[in-house]
C-alpha cells in the first residue's frame, strides 16, 4: 500500500499558466497510436486530449484528473471499469465502460470526457510513460511549471519552502486563494 | 518518421548525449569542456526547449494582428478558425510566406550592401576595393545586354551597378532585369503564364507583407505563388547578383586547397574568427591580418605564429574560396570554436550568429565584436564598419583582438586535433575550365549515364538532426550511386570536415562518376560557396538546360536540404522548386498543420512548374527518392537508367 506521501502527484498551479494549451496537444499526441505529432493528427480516431484548460473567471486554469482517493468516480462506476491502479492512478478499462456515463456525474472536477466510441475516457496519468520513468506528457509539455510531477512531499516542500522565502523577505503577494464564490456575473444570475 | 532526437538525447547519459549530438569527433570533447567551464551551449538550450509547440510544429497559430492569437486545434476538437475567419490553410500559408519572405530579404539586402560597395569603386570612395576580375564584369555587361566595346572598364562597371541598383525598386511590370539575363526561355515562359515572374526584390517582399496582412489573400495557392515570385526575385537576381559582384570585386573563385574544422585553430597565433555571410568585411579582415605591422606586435605580444584568420559559416566560406582561409566549422560549432579558449576575436557581420556567442564568451577571453549596424548583439563590442575606409576599420578591429592574445589564459585552452584536407572553389567558371571549356564532356557523361544525375545538396546544421550525419549520409549514398554531388554552406563545410572534398573520396563513387573525377582530378562532391552562391547552381543548370536543349526541369537533377533551419533555406529550396527541380527537405517545415497547403508544395507544384517539395527525415529513404526521381526523368529523356 502507498503511503500517501509517497504518493506521485501533478501538482497544479494556476497562477503560471499562460493558456497556451501545449499540454493539451501532448496529451492528444501521447493517446494516439503513434504517438508522433505529425502523425497523429491524422490517425482515425481522433486523438482526444484528456486533459483542458478552462478560463475561470480571467484565470486560466489547467484542469485534469486529480486521481482522487477515494475517487467518486470509481465508487460510482457500476460495472468496475473504473478502477485504482497498483501506482496510486484512477484508470478506465475500455472492454468493462458501458458508457453509462455515472462517473461524469460523479466526478467534482467534470473530468471524464466522451470518446465517438461510446466509452467515457478520462487521463491515465500517463501510466506508461510513467513505468518508464518519464513524466507524464502535459508536465513535460508545460513550459512554464503550472503543471508539475513529484512525489506529494517534494513538491509540497518545495512549495513551503518558496512561501516560507516570501513570507521572510516580504516578497510574497500572499498565497492566491481560487476556491471562493463565482461572481453573479459569471453564474449568469 | 525517425525517432525524435530529443528523446534519444533526454534518456541518454551525459557521454553519450556528447556522442549523439554529432558525427563530428570535435563536438564531444568540446562539450567536455563546456561542462567543466559550466557554460552551456545550443544543445543544452535545444533540450530545454522540449518538447517544442505543438501549434508552432504544425505552423497553424497566426499572431499576424492583435483580435489574435489564433490557434486551430489540430485534432479537430476546438477552434478550426481564427477570430477573422481564416483557416488552417490559410493561416499555414500566410506564415510560412512570411518566413520564405524574411530569407528573401536576407540573401538580397546582402546583395545590396556589396551593390553599394561597388557603386563605390565607380564613384571612386570605396578606394579600398578594387575590380579584381574584369572578364567577369563584361560577362555580366554582355549578358545585361550593355554594349562594352569602346568602353572603359569603370564605364561598364557604372552602367552595371545601375541596372544592378535598379532590381531592388524598379517601378513597372517588367522582369527583373537579371533574371531576363540569365533564366533559360522555357523557364519564363512558364513564369510569365502562371504570373510569377518577379518585378522587383523589394517589391515582392514587400507584397508578401501586404498579402499577410489581415484582411488581405486568404487563398493557399495565391499566396504560395506570391511566394515563389519572392522566392524566384532572390534566386535570380538578389543572390545571384550578391555572388556575381562578391565574383568582380574579389575574384572568381578558382580550385584551391583548404584545411577545415576545429583543429585550424592555433595555440602559437592570435586566432580571430570571422563569422557571418558577407565578404566585404571578411576579405579585408583576411588581408589585413598579413599586415606586418600588425603581425610584429602578435609576435610582441608572444604569439609567434602571428595571425591566424578562420572562417566559420558562409562568411568563411567566401574567404576560403579565394584566399585558402581555413575554416573552423558549420553552423552548430560556433560556440565550440570559443570553448576552445584559444579564439582572441570573433568578428561577426550578419546572418546566423546566435546571441549566444556573447554568453559563452564572457567566461572565456574572447571578444565578441559586432560591425554592421543591422546586427547589434547585447553584451558585444560595436566596431561599425566603415567601407570608404576599409582597411583601417579593419585594422582597428584586429589589432583588438591581437591585444586581447595577452588575455589568453594558457590552461584553460584546448584545440582538437582535427582537421582535414580539402579541395574546394568550384565556381560555374572553374567547373567549365576543368571541363576543358565547355558543358559536352558533362552532357556526355548524363547521356551515356557514366553519371546518373546531379544533386545540389545545401543548407544549415539544425539540432534536431545529429550534425553532419544526414548531410553525410545522403552525399555519400548518391555519390557512391554515381550521381555528382554540388553544393553550398553549411553542407559544404559538412563535406570539408568529413573528407568527401577529398580528390581521393572518388574512390567512394560508383564506377562511372569515379571514373569521371578521376580523370578531371576532382572530388565528387564539389563546393560552389556560400549559401548566395546557391545562384551558382541555379546558373550551371540553366547552361545545362540550354545545352541539352531541354528545360530545368526535364533535367536528371535533384536538390536537397538534409539539416535546413533557417528562413533563408525556405526561400532557396522555393526558388528551386520554381526553377523546376525535386527537393527534399530533411526537417519537417512547420506546414502540417494544413492539408492542402502540404498538398501544394508536394503534389500541385509539380503540375505547374515541374518541381516539388518531398519532406523525408530518414536520410536512407530521401536518397532512395531522389535516385527514384533521377530515374524517372532519364527514362523520360531515353537516356539508359
Amino acid at each position: 500500500m502507498i503511503q500517501p506521501l509517497e504518493e506521485f502527484i501533478i501538482y497544479v498551479d494556476p497562477s503560471r499558466c499562460l493558456g497556451c494549451r501545449s499540454c493539451e496537444v501532448a496529451c492528444a499526441v501521447e493517446h494516439s497510436s503513434s504517438k508522433q505529432l505529425f502523425s497523429a493528427i491524422s490517425e482515425d480516431p481522433r486523438p482526444k486530449p484528456r486533459t483542458s484548460v478552462v478560463v475561470a473567471d480571467g484565470v486560466y486554469v489547467p484542469m485534469r484528473c486529480m486521481h482522487c482517493d477515494p475517487a467518486p468516480c470509481v465508487k460510482a462506476c457500476p460495472t468496475g471499469s473504473m478502477r485504482r491502479t497498483d501506482e496510486g492512478f484512477v484508470v478506465s478499462d475500455p472492454a468493462r465502460c458501458i458508457g453509462c456515463r455515472t462517473c461524469l456525474l460523479a466526478c467534482p472536477f467534470g473530468h471524464p470526457s466522451y470518446s465517438s466510441r461510446g466509452k467515457v475516457i478520462k487521463c491515465d496519468h500517463c501510466i506508461d510513460r510513467f513505468k518508464s520513468g518519464m513524466p507524464p506528457a502535459c508536465v513535460e509539455a508545460c513550459p512554464t511549471g503550472a503543471l508539475r510531477f513529484g512525489r506529494a512531499e517534494e513538491l509540497l516542500g518545495e512549495e513551503r519552502r518558496r512561501r516560507a522565502l516570501e513570507m521572510i523577505t516580504g516578497l510574497g503577494e500572499g498565497g492566491v486563494v481560487y476556491r471562493r464564490a463565482a461572481s453573479p456575473v459569471l453564474v449568469g444570475r | 518518421m525517425e525517432e525524435r532526437i530529443y528523446e534519444r538525447l533526454l534518456r541518454a547519459t551525459r557521454r553519450e548525449f556528447y556522442q549523439q549530438v554529432s558525427i563530428d569527433p570535435t563536438v564531444p570533447q568540446l562539450l567536455e569542456k563546456a561542462e567543466r567551464d559550466g557554460v552551456e551551449t545550443v544543445w543544452h538550450r535545444y533540450l530545454a526547449q522540449q518538447p517544442q509547440c505543438g501549434f508552432g510544429l504544425l505552423g497553424d497559430c497566426c499572431r499576424n494582428c492583435n483580435m489574435g492569437p489564433c490557434r486551430i486545434d489540430p485534432f479537430g476538437y476546438g477552434p478550426s478558425r481564427g477570430i477573422c475567419g481564416a483557416t488552417a490553410d490559410t493561416i499555414v500559408a500566410r506564415n510560412l510566406m512570411r518566413a520564405l519572405a524574411a530569407g528573401a530579404a536576407a540573401h538580397s539586402d546582402h546583395a545590396r550592401d556589396i551593390i553599394e560597395v561597388f557603386r563605390g569603386i565607380v564613384d571612386g570612395w570605396a578606394k579600398d576595393y578594387r575590380i579584381a576580375d574584369e572578364q567577369k564584369l563584361l560577362g555580366v555587361a554582355k549578358a545585361l545586354g550593355i554594349e562594352v566595346d569602346g568602353k572603359g572598364t569603370l564605364e561598364v562597371a557604372r552602367e552595371v551597378v545601375e541596372v544592378a541598383e535598379m532590381e531592388f525598386g524598379k517601378p513597372g511590370n517588367e522582369p527583373l532585369r537579371f533574371l531576363n539575363a540569365y533564366a533559360p526561355k522555357r523557364r519564363k515562359e512558364l513564369w510569365n503564364k502562371l504570373g510569377i515572374t518577379p518585378r522587383a526584390i523589394d517589391r515582392e517582399v514587400t507584397e508578401i507583407m501586404h498579402r499577410t496582412h489581415m484582411g488581405v489573400d486568404a487563398d493557399p495557392l495565391s499566396l504560395i505563388a506570391q511566394g515563389l515570385r519572392a522566392a524566384l526575385a532572390d534566386g535570380w537576381s538578389g543572390s545571384m547578383m550578391a555572388t556575381m559582384f562578391s565574383d568582380v570585386m574579389f575574384g572568381t573563385p578558382k580550385p584551391i586547397r583548404i584545411w577545415s574544422n576545429l583543429g585550424v585553430l592555433r595555440e602559437d597565433a592570435v586566432n580571430v574568427m570571422v563569422h557571418g555571410h558577407n565578404p566585404l568585411l571578411s576579405m579585408k579582415i583576411a588581408e589585413v591580418a598579413k599586415d606586418p605591422e600588425l603581425v610584429e606586435l602578435a609576435r610582441s605580444l608572444g604569439a609567434e605564429g602571428g595571425i591566424n584568420v578562420v572562417g566559420m559559416c558562409c562568411t568563411g566560406n567566401e574567404v576560403l574560396m579565394r584566399l585558402g582561409v581555413p575554416i573552423a566549422g558549420n553552423f552548430l560549432q560556433q560556440e565550440l570554436a570559443i570553448i576552445t579558449g584559444a579564439l582572441e576575436a570573433v568578428i561577426v557581420d550578419y546572418q546566423c550568429l546566435m546571441p549566444a556567442l556573447v554568453d559563452v564568451a564572457s567566461c572565456y577571453h574572447t571578444k565578441i565584436i559586432t560591425t554592421e549596424p543591422k546586427a547589434r548583439i547585447p553584451g558585444a563590442i560595436h566596431i561599425e564598419f566603415d567601407k570608404a575606409k576599409a582597411e583601417e576599420s579593419a585594422k582597428k578591429i584586429v589589432r583588438l583582438a591581437v591585444e586581447n592574445f595577452k588575455n589568453r589564459v594558457k590552461e584553460r585552452v584546448f584545440i582538437p586535433k582535427e582537421k582535414m584536407e580539402a579541395m574546394v572553389g568550384f565556381s560555374v567558371e572553374a567547373i567549365l575550365s576543368a571541363l576543358g571549356g565547355t558543358l559536352e564532356p558533362l552532357a556526355d557523361a548524363l547521356r551515356s549515364g557514366k553519371v546518373k544525375g546531379i544533386a545540389g545538396v545545401v543548407g544549415c546544421n539544425n539540432p534536431k538532426v545529429r550534425q553532419d550525419s544526414s548531410h553525410v549520409a545522403i552525399t555519400r549514398e548518391l555519390i557512391a550511386n554515381d550521381v555528382l554531388v554540388v553544393g553550398t554552406g553549411c553542407w559544404a563545410i559538412a563535406m570539408s570536415k568529413h573528407g568527401l572534398f577529398k580528390p581521393e573520396a572518388a574512390e567512394l563513387a560508383g564506377p562511372g562518376l569515379r571514373e569521371v573525377c578521376k580523370a578531371l582530378g576532382i572530388p565528387p562532391a564539389l563546393h560552389m560557396g556560400s549559401c548566395v552562391d546557391c545562384s551558382r547552381m541555379l546558373i550551371a543548370l540553366a547552361a545545362l538546360s540550354e545545352h541539352l536543349g531541354v528545360d530545368m526541369s526535364d533535367l536528371p537533377v535533384v536538390g536537397s536540404a538534409p539539416e535546413w533551419y533557417s528562413e533563408k533555406a525556405v526561400s532557396i529550396g522555393s526558388y528551386f522548386v520554381a526553377s523546376g527541380l525535386f527537393v527534399h527537405l530533411g526537417t519537417v517545415p512547420p506546414v502540417l498543420g494544413s492539408p492542402k497547403v502540404v498538398e501544394i508544395l508536394t503534389k500541385g507544384a509539380e503540375e505547374l512548374l515541374g518541381g516539388k517539395f518531398f519532406v523525408e527525415t530518414d536520410p536512407h529513404k530521401a536518397v532512395k527518392a531522389m535516385l527514384e526521381h533521377i530515374r524517372e526523368k532519364r527514362r523520360k529523356l531515353g537516356w539508359p537508367e
